[in-house]
């Protein structure tokens, strides 16, 4: 039933895509590196801990961990879950919606119920 | 697969309701499922009132009325009126976004069975003779000692009808979010669409933690699990917290929809636009979110300390504000209206002052200190009493009759409505406004009797004259039903004759497929805005007759939910019995086949034709 349909491409609209590509192949890469860099740092950072060098507390250690899972859940989902790009803010506002709740749940907890 | 009307034997017409996917079919199941299970809890609550009748009566034992106390709630709230709201957002829903099914018509038949089976399950109880006793909460104080399966019942049951809401829920959420027809914007969206919305994206977030708290009260009480022991370290708060960061947002699950209802008859029924339409939209989204704000007010008492307190109690009387702006909105829908007093509008009318009272209560209750005084009394009785059956209950027996000819395509009775109406109305101020005094009065709730000369003798008489007068209001509607049903007097489009919104222009009950053509939205109340320009019919087409993809019938949702029904028997014997092992890895082998076939077999649907379309078209003489 379905009808195929053969789109021709404009030459200006093949370049432009083209140069969508490549950017968005650049900053798959590079964004891929970083978590990459992230992970490895994650890594060393817990060796270092156990092998007791000097400067790396469990109160250093912990929170960066924290930060780095966070900063590499937005990566993955704005870089490479394609978050980022239109068409995308239903799921957006629900992600943050539960993303807000909980963390307000979390926070209620840690400061003023739990005891 | 005709819509043209044809005798066919029982066997077929039954086999076509096992395997529906069609989303009005799939109403009329929640309808009915939901209906009998609000019978089973209205006389799970006559044997409680009853028992309450005089002091020191004996019609049952403590242990039956714990029973009964614990399944009430639950049949009522899980069983009865979320399955019949989620049945109306199914039946209409569609209908007034001009869609022509869900977005996963398998996933809703599945969500169905699963919540069915689900519900058999937790009523089987009765048969084995241990029922859950712990309470509808079920506080794992109580459920940890309770004896018995009675418990188990309950988590099982609960894990498989509520995981049927959830998929009921995002198959809404993606319903309205994608399927909306042509130039139906989201501030075009009738109020009823919006509250199954906000309402289906609170029972994604609040539906989880329940799934989590009952795994973890299975785990604790099947496998060994020490969550809430606190003999072995575990904490029995953290269970009242699970259960209310579920709990609390499920209530505004079960009132949202029932204020989207009230709004839709309010217009209706005025003959206006309803007032303050953007303002109503925020209040229900603003409701929604406070929702998960305010859970710990149920837990005042525990000790959360004075902090904890008072932000929740704010929180909590903050909700009272977006109400506020609803309940002064529809007042003002009705203020220089045409009204005309029907049996939904009489329901509407008589809800008003009803949850008003539930609300005021509710603010009360919020009072934190107050709470101390007014905590596990009947005074909490009598309060969610009026929120829940004067909000929800008179929202789902409204809904009943206005959406019963769009369902079933004929008119309830309206003078045995009304009769129904006041019954129930008078019945149930009778039941429960002499509560709030007994709560004064120092009774507690959930005592099985209580003794004489402390003044609640007459009191618990007058309530339970008023329960009688409910359960004759519920009688004379199935009687009204089983009359309407037998007579079967065929009524038009838009019986009710002011319909604003899309689905009052299509037959009743709609043809399968719905819309023959999709209907192009051209502002809040469409349906409206044609019949005043002219058009009869009520709709302009988005599209030309084409061809209509439609999704096949499935028996698979059904054998899914069988295949979890027997594993919860396994799971719930696989301790003392040697066959519980077995059965359990059986029955999820059964779930998991049926889900295989469902993922291995592709299935594309089927187109109805063109002229099929048009032969329908030409029969009711709408196409020009």
């Amino acid at each position: 039933m379905s009808d195929i349909q053969v789109y021709k491409k404009s030459p200006a609209q093949f370049n432009l895509d083209q140069r969508r590509a490549r950017k968005s192949m650049r900053g798959q890469v590079m964004m891929f590196s970083l978590m990459i860099f992230m992970t490895i740092m994650s890594f060393s950072m817990v060796m270092a801990y156990q092998a007791d060098v000097a400067g790396f507390s469990k109160f250093l250690i912990i929170p960066s961990l924290l930060l780095f899972a966070a900063v590499q859940v937005g990566l993955q989902l704005y870089y490479f879950m394609h978050m980022s790009e239109e068409g995308h803010g239903v799921p957006q506002m629900f992600m943050y919606t539960g993303v807000v709740l909980s963390f307000a749940v979390v926070l209620t907890f840690v400061t003023i119920v739990w005891w | 697969m005709s819509s043209v009307a044809q005798k066919r034997g029982f066997g077929a017409t039954l086999w076509d309701w096992l395997t529906t996917v069609d989303h009005k079919k799939i109403g009329i199941l929640y309808l009915l499922g939901g209906g009998f299970f609000f019978i089973v809890g209205g006389i799970e609550a006559m044997i409680i009132r009853l028992q309450l009748l005089t002091p020191n009566n004996d019609l049952v034992s403590a242990g039956i009325f714990n029973q009964m106390i614990t399944m009430h709630g639950t049949t009522m709230i899980f069983l009865a009126a979320m399955p019949i709201l989620i049945g109306f957002m199914n039946a209409i829903m569609p209908l007034q976004i001009g869609a022509r099914d869900v977005a996963f018509p398998f996933l809703n038949s599945l969500g169905f069975w699963m919540f069915m089976f689900g519900g058999i399950f937790l009523n089987l109880s009765w048969f084995f003779g241990q029922v859950p006793d712990a309470g509808w909460t079920s506080y794992a104080s109580l459920a940890l000692v309770s004896e018995g399966h009675g418990v188990d019942f309950y988590a099982i049951g609960l894990q498989i009808a509520g995981g049927g809401t959830l998929m009921g829920g995002i198959n809404f959420l993606v319903t309205i979010i994608n399927m909306r027809a042509p130039g139906m914007t989201y501030m075009r969206m009738p109020l009823f669409t919006w509250t199954t919305f906000v309402a289906s994206a609170m029972i994604l977030f609040a539906f989880p933690p329940l799934t989590v708290g009952l795994f973890l009260l299975t785990f604790e009480r099947m496998f060994g699990g020490n969550f809430f022991d606190h003999t072995m370290g575990g904490n029995t708060i953290i269970w009242e917290h699970i259960f209310w960061i579920f709990g609390h947002p499920e209530v505004y699950i079960l009132i949202l929809p029932a204020f989207g209802i009230f709004s839709e008859i309010f217009s209706i029924f005025s003959r206006k636009r309803l007032f303050g339409y953007s303002a109503m939209v925020f209040a229900t989204v603003l409701i929604g979110f406070l929702g998960f704000m305010v859970w710990a007010h149920h837990m005042f008492t525990v000790g959360l300390g004075p902090t904890a307190n008072a932000i929740f109690s704010v929180a909590t009387m903050a909700i009272a504000i977006p109400t506020g702006v609803k309940i002064f909105n529809w007042l003002l829908t009705m203020w220089g209206g045409s009204i005309k007093i029907t049996t939904p509008m009489l329901w509407a009318l008589g809800f008003i002052p009803t949850f008003v009272m539930g609300g005021v209560t509710g603010v009360m209750l919020g009072t934190a200190p107050l709470d101390y005084q007014l905590h596990d009394t009947y005074f909490v009785v009598a309060h969610f009493h009026y929120v829940i059956v004067g909000g929800t209950v008179f929202g789902i027996l409204a809904g009943l009759h206005l959406y019963w000819p769009k369902m079933f395509g004929t008119l309830l009775n309206e003078m045995l409505g009304k009769v129904t109406f006041w019954f129930f109305f008078i019945g149930f101020h009778l039941t429960f406004l002499i509560q709030h005094w007994l709560g004064f009065w120092g009774m507690p709730r959930r005592v099985f009797t209580y003794m004489d000369g402390q003044g609640w003798n007459s009191s618990n008489l007058i309530s339970t004259v008023g329960a009688l007068f409910m359960a004759i209001g519920i009688t004379v509607l199935v009687y009204n039903i089983i009359v309407t049903s037998v007579k079967n007097v065929r009524v038009a489009n838009d019986p009710w004759g002011d319909g604003r919104t899309l689905e009052w222009a299509i037959e009743s009950p709609p043809l399968y497929y719905n819309f023959a053509q999709t209907p192009l939205v051209r502002g809040l109340d469409t349906v409206y805005i044609e019949k005043m320009e002219g058009n009869a019919s009520g709709l302009t087409p988005a599209e030309p007759v084409q061809d209509i993809h439609m999704p096949n019938g499935s028996f698979i949702p059904f054998m899914m939910s069988l295949g979890l029904f027997i594993a919860g028997f396994g799971a719930m014997y696989r301790a003392e019995e040697s066959w519980g092992l077995p059965v359990l890895i059986f029955g999820l082998l059964w779930t998991f086949i049926a889900m295989a076939m469902r993922s291995l077999k592709d299935d594309l649907g089927y187109y109805v034709k063109k002229d099929e379309i048009l032969r329908d078209m030409k029969r009711k003489g709408g196409q020009k």
